[in-house]
């Protein structure tokens, strides 16, 4: 089995595109969505709300196939590729939107209401007083649904992605020997997800003492 | 419309094999989350490290990899499992791990205070534990725990890979029958949608009961 250890390591582009692509659309969709969701308008309001929780209560694996074997009747069709990083990148939106609700509720009134008196704009204000604040309370836990998102995105492989997991069940097949290969796909996850909880702890004690007052 | 409900009829007993997958494991992954965050305390090294292994290893590979590690994997070393046991084997691997890191936060969430309280007051250590640390602790860990469950009933769908007939399956087959895959998984995400919303406000609604006294 481990003439194919090569071909299972080459996996990890696809593991680590997927995961980084889809993180980064969740990432931005999720701001928009974050802010309506705590919007003072209700139809602005229940909307966000409304998709936040659909997106996180229908399994992730329900969503791919809905997309890559739904759609297609509707004339929408996506590859495998484009399914696994836009579907997981959508849904990701909505944990990463209650990820900065999470935040903006942590950091309280008082910050939004003191830059008001100082009379900057509103832009200014989320810019330089909200998003750098936001930023420290949120990044651990983003840093956190990285990992799990990484994890999540062996889930590709049940629609044909050629990803790491996917190359490990054609490897399991071909030789016979699933426990062996199993075993060095799953310490690849492992391996794969040290750097992002390094990186984690790094970020958050770096931007703990850029930020940190007295 | 005629279709879509009958789907939902098709799609019903799956429900059931899902909601026993995550029944059974989820039963057994709450034992083995508190075995592991008591191991992870214990005096002996090799204890201490096995139980961290377990862990570690339950947290970090995705449940896909877990599922094939038991299923394709375990054969090859005499153990053949049907699709449901061999589910849940690797469903309380992976919610059990959760499961202890939960709790064993918890634990650690209880004031200092208290512990010394109750050695102060002359309580043997072992009720000090049972009496005083435990239902604190309990109480912290409860809320987390339900939407470790709700997590779980989701995660179900993933037995699917390993051909055991849940929703998903059922789905996927219903589909290659009538080539209505859109309205199948729709059917299908109408089902997990409706257990995991129902499920997480019986969460929340019992999170403020407990709450109500402090």
């Amino acid at each position: 089995m481990f003439q194919y250890t090569g071909y299972i390591l080459a996996g990890v582009v696809g593991t680590v595109a997927i995961t980084v692509a889809a993180f980064l659309i969740g990432a931005v969709l999720g701001v928009p969505l974050a802010v309506a969701s705590r919007s003072a308008y209700r139809v602005v309001r229940w909307p966000a709300i409304s998709v936040i929780e659909v997106f996180r209560s229908v399994p992730n694996l329900v969503w791919l196939f809905l997309v890559f074997f739904g759609l297609p009747e509707v004339g929408i069709r996506l590859g495998p590729w484009a399914t696994a990083i836009i579907t997981l990148g959508v849904t990701s939106s909505a944990y990463l939107a209650e990820i900065y609700r999470g935040g903006f509720s942590g950091l309280g009134q008082g910050q939004w209401l003191a830059s008001k008196a100082l009379g900057l704009t509103t832009w200014d204000r989320g810019r330089y007083v909200l998003a750098p604040q936001l930023a420290r309370v949120v990044s651990p836990t983003m840093a956190t649904y990285a990992i799990s998102l990484l994890k999540e995105s062996a889930l590709a492989s049940t629609i044909g992605v050629v990803e790491l997991t996917f190359r490990g069940g054609l490897v399991a097949q071909r030789t016979g020997d699933g426990l062996t290969t199993f075993v060095v796909v799953g310490l690849v996850y492992l391996v794969l997800s040290l750097p992002l909880a390094y990186t984690s702890r790094r970020v958050d004690s770096r931007l703990r003492a850029k930020f940190s007052v007295g | 419309m005629d279709g879509f409900l009958a789907d939902l009829q098709i799609l019903a007993p799956g429900l059931g094999t899902a909601l026993q997958l995550a029944g059974l494991s989820l039963a057994l992954a709450y034992v083995l989350g508190l075995v592991l965050a008591l191991l992870v305390d214990a005096r002996q090294r090799v204890v201490r490290i096995a139980a961290l292994v377990v862990i570690e290893v339950g947290r970090g590979l995705p449940l896909l990899v877990i599922l094939y590690l038991v299923y394709r994997g375990l054969p090859q070393v005499g153990f053949y499992l049907d699709p449901m046991p061999a589910a849940v084997i690797a469903f309380t691997w992976s919610i059990g791990a959760y499961a202890s890191e939960i709790m064993r936060s918890s634990l650690n969430a209880v004031p200092p205070g208290q512990r010394e309280a109750a050695a102060a007051l002359g309580l043997a250590p072992r009720s000090a534990y049972r009496d005083i640390l435990l239902p604190q602790a309990a109480r912290i860990a409860i809320p987390p725990l339900m939407n470790l469950a709700i997590k779980a009933f989701q995660l179900t769908s993933l037995a699917y890979t390993i051909t055991l007939s849940e929703v998903m399956q059922a789905a996927y087959l219903r589909g290659s029958v009538t080539f209505e895959y859109l309205r199948t998984f729709v059917a299908a995400a109408v089902l997990y949608a409706a257990v995991a919303i129902v499920a997480s406000l019986l969460v929340r609604r019992f999170e403020r009961r407990l709450h109500r006294h402090l």
